[in-house]
């Protein structure tokens, strides 16, 4: 079975590769890059000129809400979101319900996720269990969870994420134990007692609209702590979700002096501010919450200087019920599997912040580094996960059209450029139907847009 | 058609324009008058219904809305929400809306989180009216300590406040009564001054019309209005003051500190007062002192809202 992707233009960060050539997928595995017209000529031809193709790109930082939550939303539809959003890799958070602190939980996850085969998923195990008798979301900073047993059942990393770990000797064993099993700790990075009862960020605006704020400084101080403990345990740590210019600063000299420290940021601490919250709108929060113009030109020059490695999303449905209600009450959080690159290349590569490539190497090539997982190349041999965009297209985000099950998004009609036309997956395009303009609805005349 | 009446809910004085402020208070000047005949009972809303809606405890703001509201012959229905399907999980929409669906004309509302009247509105047919929001507003108590004012200072025909400096004192940060007041006063050309301590204060000020002063003595300086937050005496439990001792010391407005002010300057307080924390017995019931007009003029200020906003429009 072969597959050929003719004539488009091909970027490979892996291999510094950015011509037009052919892209041969064969056995599920990439074949070989050629020359345009050279390619096989029994292999289904796939003409793709005027198109973009780059390594199948990988989200390690999405909740996909399933065991517990599946009424947000669930393994089917968010790979479907992360399809249309170019993803063929992503990696789940694991405030889920049951959490995913127990190996058959990773085994459901994987097994599902391969069942509907839109992207892989890739568990990311919690750092400690659940209380016994508690409920799931209740960490009372309570235990280690089997590490090692989660490794065996696929888990590709440990996080606190929506729990962050409080107390410093807590953190210090877990970033041990994870470092001894060969796991990175993505840290969510958050001192509570700085943020306890906020809903946005701690500023003029917070001021106006009389919100209680979370401040830069609660982020800052978590992530000053986490890379000593780094530093100390020698545990490779990564931060997420990266909304301050001075987490980017820790970052930069955390870089600087070689710890084993990684970082990312989201699209809407580039694209977007705490401005955004005006009129209450509960789909512009999130935690951390949107900052101040000044934190996203430091995010973006972080991006630009390669301090921060990884664009991920914090895709994190909710339902419509749970949003629409008073802005204190309505949960944190944005889906955005379905926007991500578009804001990439609409805020990063077209003012020239990020080259393309660079660009691609933030959504598939370091991710797929930090957690240790396959694709994010196109090298010959490599798994032929393979992402296909049209960079000249135009669209306005409409949440009537996203695959996922909630449609919590500050872009809603927001005009973007370059579309994610369709992903493919182990040499086999991934088909997730009419609803998205995929090729087959390029065809059908949506080019004309 | 709406003209003169343009008006549709009352959400803050931020998002209200000068014009619409002046309306509202020349408005309230005319209900004063029957405030103070042998019988005060008009029929201009009559078959009309307004619904308060507190999530918060109230005695003053809601007593004084439905007073408002009975001198206008509308009928004042009260909504104790302890009592109520609230009680039983019930979201702020679907209370609301339920409300509506039993043909209120009005919803005033106060709700412990910061945009929850914007909220209701939005849900909304009929007018609603803030009556405090978390920390966010609470108009109708800032077009009340305007409307003392321009009384005092014999400005009910201009209503122009120009050349005049508002200082409001204590616990800025939790204040939505600081936050009306400092558009309200500012629209109408009054300078506004903070003063209180920094763990009370906001962490940034910038996005609201006013200057912030340092201590005490600064804050005063130069006030021809003085008014007096209350301090809310959990605030020390959450460790943001070390007593209510030092609080009245430092930033409690007495004789002594009246100096610092322009002489004779007048003196305001929301309610409920802390007698000996936050004011003094002598300054709450001094020469000075508007703190009990401020209350009759409420329901005069309630009745020009509710007037505006619940009138029926005459073609």
């Amino acid at each position: 079975m072969k597959l050929l992707l003719a004539g488009g233009r091909v970027i490979d960060p892996s291999q510094n590769i950015d011509r037009i050539a052919d892209l041969l997928i064969e056995d599920g595995k990439i074949a070989a890059i050629v020359s345009p017209g050279s390619g096989s000529a029994e292999a289904e031809r796939r003409d793709v000129s005027g198109l973009v193709v780059t390594p199948g790109l990988i989200d390690i930082h999405v909740h996909l809400r399933e065991p517990g939550f599946e009424y947000k939303e669930d393994i089917e539809s968010g790979t479907r979101a992360a399809a249309g959003g170019g993803f063929t890799g992503v990696c789940c958070m694991p405030n889920t319900n049951p959490p995913i602190a127990d190996a058959p939980v990773v085994s459901q996850i994987i097994e599902l996720a391969e069942r509907y085969g839109y992207a892989r998923v890739h568990p990311i195990g919690a750092i400690q269990r659940p209380e016994r008798g508690g409920s799931a979301n209740d960490r009372a900073e309570s235990g280690l969870t089997e590490m090692a047993d989660l490794k065996a059942a696929g888990i590709v990393a440990v996080s606190d994420d929506a729990f962050p770990i409080q107390n410093a000797e807590a953190m210090r064993r877990g970033m041990e134990y994870a470092h001894q099993c060969g796991l990175t700790v993505l840290t969510h990075k958050e001192e509570k007692s700085l943020t306890a009862g906020g809903s946005m960020n701690e500023g003029a605006t917070a001021t106006r609209l009389g919100l209680p704020g979370m401040p830069a400084i609660a982020e800052d101080i978590a992530a000053a702590r986490n890379i000593e403990l780094a530093r100390l345990t020698g545990c490779r740590l990564h931060l997420l979700h990266i909304s301050t210019a001075g987490t980017v600063e820790l970052l930069r000299r955390a870089k600087k002096e070689c710890l084993p420290i990684t970082g990312e940021t989201c699209p809407h601490y580039w694209a977007l501010t705490d401005a955004a919250c005006a009129g209450y709108n509960t789909n512009a929060k999130m935690n951390p919450p949107l900052r101040t113009p000044e934190d996203v030109e430091a995010i973006k020059a972080g991006l630009a200087d390669g301090t921060i490695d990884v664009i991920a999303t914090d895709h994190a449905p909710h339902a419509d019920y749970e949003k629409d209600q008073e802005f204190d009450r309505a949960p944190f959080g944005i889906i955005g599997l379905e926007t991500c690159f578009a804001l990439a290349y609409t805020y990063l590569v077209q003012p020239g912040i990020l080259t393309l490539n660079e660009m691609v190497a933030r959504m598939s090539l370091s991710p797929a580094k930090i957690v240790g997982l396959p694709g994010g190349t196109l090298k010959p041999g490599a798994i032929a996960d393979v992402t296909i965009l049209d960079l000249d297209r135009r669209w306005t985000v409409r949440v009537g059209q996203v695959q996922s099950k909630s449609r919590n998004t500050p872009f809603e009609g927001m005009e973007l450029q370059g579309k994610v036309l369709f992903t493919v997956l182990g040499g086999r395009i991934v088909d997730i139907g009419p609803d998205h303009c995929s090729e087959t609805a390029d065809l059908s005349g949506g080019l004309a847009v | 058609m709406r003209r003169g009446r343009t008006l549709r809910n009352l959400l803050g004085l931020e998002d209200i324009s000068a014009d619409d402020i002046r309306r509202l208070l020349l408005s309230a000047a005319g209900f004063k008058e029957i405030l103070s005949r042998p019988v005060r009972k008009v029929p201009t809303l009559r078959g009309r219904a307004m619904v308060t809606l507190f999530y918060e405890a109230s005695t003053r703001t809601r007593t004084s809305f439905e007073m408002a509201a009975k001198i206008l012959s509308a009928e004042a229905i009260n909504v104790a929400v302890a009592q109520s399907s609230v009680t039983k999980g019930e979201s702020l929409q679907d209370t609301v809306r339920t409300l509506q669906a039993l043909q209120m004309d009005c919803l005033v509302i106060r709700h412990h989180c910061s945009g929850a009247a914007e909220y209701a509105a939005k849900k909304l047919d009929v007018p609603v009216i803030n009556a405090g929001d978390g920390r966010h507003e609470h108009p109708t108590q800032g077009l009340l300590d305007l409307f003392s004012v321009c009384d005092h200072f014999d400005r009910l025909d201009t209503f122009d406040l120009r050349g005049l400096t508002l200082a409001i004192i204590g616990d800025i940060a939790h204040s939505r009564v600081a936050r009306s007041d400092a558009w309200g006063f500012s629209k109408l050309g009054a300078k506004v001054q903070f003063a209180g301590p920094k763990t009370l204060m906001p962490g940034d000020c910038r996005s609201l019309p006013v200057t912030v002063c340092d201590d005490l003595k600064s804050g005063l300086e130069g006030a021809e209005v003085i008014n007096v937050l209350r301090l809310q005496t959990e605030r020390q439990e959450r460790g943001l003051l070390p007593s209510l001792r030092e609080y009245s010391r430092l930033w409690g407005v007495s004789g002594h500190s009246l100096q610092w002010a322009k002489p004779g300057a007048l003196v305001m307080h929301p309610g409920p007062m802390n007698r000996g924390v936050e004011i003094s017995a002598d300054v709450a019931d001094g020469c000075h002192s508007i703190i009990f007009d401020q209350v009759t003029h409420g329901v005069a200020v309630r009745m020009a809202v509710l007037y505006q906003l619940m009138g029926v429009e005459k073609e």
